[in-house]
């Protein structure tokens, strides 16, 4: 297991480091307003809940080849949890299984968030790629 | 400076009205001098997203809690907390938020820690204001820093300590503002909200189980006076001089029912376990109650 992140993904860590504290609010804030809506056909499918973020956030990974698609769903009234959701799919969305596993889960810790988020509330960001790797994990076992 | 109470008629059926604004006061009353209003969330991006035309964020986390020992702010982080958001002793604060006020009331309470004379609540909260249609802006307007006293953290009046509870039962009411599965033990979290669990599962011996969002209507708004004596009065037989303690798991939810036991219904002594059930069932040797043990 090599502990360099995806490209995309490294991208956006540097990004967030690399800015002051409040502009790293409107980063997040951007990231949330990215994240693509559910499509239409997973609307009303039962989802996996990510129960370890503070406001509600759900879900869903599905194989497409080699590559990995994420899909999420949160109220507009959860933009901390669309926020670090944002982040995952921009920067993870379209990786191999093997890319993602191999993420590790404290990625986040570089960028900064502790500080403006909290860090109780960034413990999402890594429960968040738990459950997307152990979804994958179980896709690739059977 | 302060401002003067709203009178709206629901307003005044509560034991002490001016800890209580509506939506509409607040509405007339954003431009007028001396007022700052503070907004209080879980979501520490929603303030961001839209808040109320002058409104400044307040977070539980980062602003009211000290970074390293579990606990409040010092009375020189509260002073300088407030400095940088222009409120002075006298100013009128005004603080609504996400999820029925929960972190509203929080905020509140700590304010009233440090014995800031005029704090109230906006009834109902931000999704009412939301709810209403009332304006809302993603501009943040310049804040003139004030000057505020340091002073002293009153930690005995409304705060209670997890020596103070065991001391508690069998003395004095214990009201358990969580969950019913929570109370019970079947969760050791309230639903959905693992990550600030508990070794243990239960409640504190003798404490009643009356969930907080029984004080409160659909709307976020709390329930009328007399919806409220039904309810800690008549059924839970709460009287006049009572030595109430109220906890949940972090001490939100049982900031939310302290303000209603107190600026709702005026008991006079009535105090929050802000350690709550993550201190309470992660300690040694303390007694818990579990129905299935």
């Amino acid at each position: 297991m090599s502990n360099a992140l995806p490209p995309r993904l490294q991208a956006i860590v540097d990004e967030f480091a690399e800015v002051d504290r409040t502009e790293r609010l409107d980063l997040l804030l951007e990231y949330s307003r990215d994240l693509p809506d559910l499509p239409e056909r997973l609307q009303g499918v039962e989802l996996e809940r990510v129960h370890e973020c503070q406001t509600p956030l759900f879900v869903q990974t599905e194989l497409e080849g080699d590559a990995v698609h994420l899909f999420f769903a949160a109220p507009d009234e959860a933009p901390t949890s669309k926020g670090f959701a944002g982040i995952i799919h921009a920067g993870l969305d379209g990786c191999t299984v093997d890319e993602i596993l191999s993420t590790p889960s404290d990625f986040a810790s570089g960028m900064g968030l502790a500080d403006v988020v909290s860090p109780l509330r960034m413990r999402s960001v890594g429960a968040i790629l738990a459950r997307v790797k152990r979804q994958l994990m179980e896709r690739t076992a059977s | 400076m302060t401002l003067s109470a709203d009178t709206d008629a629901k307003l005044q059926s509560y034991a002490h009205p001016a800890r209580l604004v509506t939506t509409q006061w607040l509405e007339d009353n954003l431009a007028t001098p001396g007022l700052v209003v503070l907004e209080s969330n879980e979501d520490v991006l929603l303030f961001h997203t839209g808040h109320i035309p002058g409104a400044q964020k307040i977070d539980w986390h980062l602003d009211l809690n000290d970074p390293t020992t579990r606990d409040y702010i010092s009375p020189e982080g509260f002073a300088a907390m407030c400095a940088a958001r222009g409120i002075s002793r006298d100013t009128t604060v005004v603080i609504y938020g996400d999820n029925f006020n929960w972190w509203a009331s929080y905020a509140l309470w700590v304010f009233s820690l440090f014995g800031h004379e005029d704090v109230r609540l906006v009834d109902g909260g931000r999704a009412k204001w939301v709810a209403e249609g009332r304006a809302m802006t993603t501009d943040v307007e310049p804040v003139t820093p004030s000057e505020y006293p340091i002073v002293p953290r009153d930690d005995a009046t409304i705060r209670a300590f997890k020596e103070d509870v065991l001391a508690h039962i069998g003395n004095g009411p214990l009201v358990d503002v969580r969950s019913p599965g929570e109370y019970s033990g079947e969760l050791l979290h309230m639903p959905d909200y693992p990550q600030e669990g508990a070794q243990r599962g239960g409640h504190v011996p003798t404490a009643k189980s009356v969930p907080w969002k029984r004080a409160a209507n659909d709307d976020g708004s709390f329930k009328s006076a007399d919806e409220l004596r039904a309810i800690y009065g008549d059924e839970q037989g709460l009287q006049d001089g009572d030595e109430v303690i109220t906890y949940c798991r972090i001490g939100e939810r049982s900031s939310h029912t302290w303000f209603v036991l107190t600026h709702l219904l005026g008991f006079e002594n009535v105090r929050n376990y802000d350690g709550s059930w993550v201190e309470w069932g992660n300690a040694v040797r303390v007694p818990i109650e579990k129905p299935s043990a």
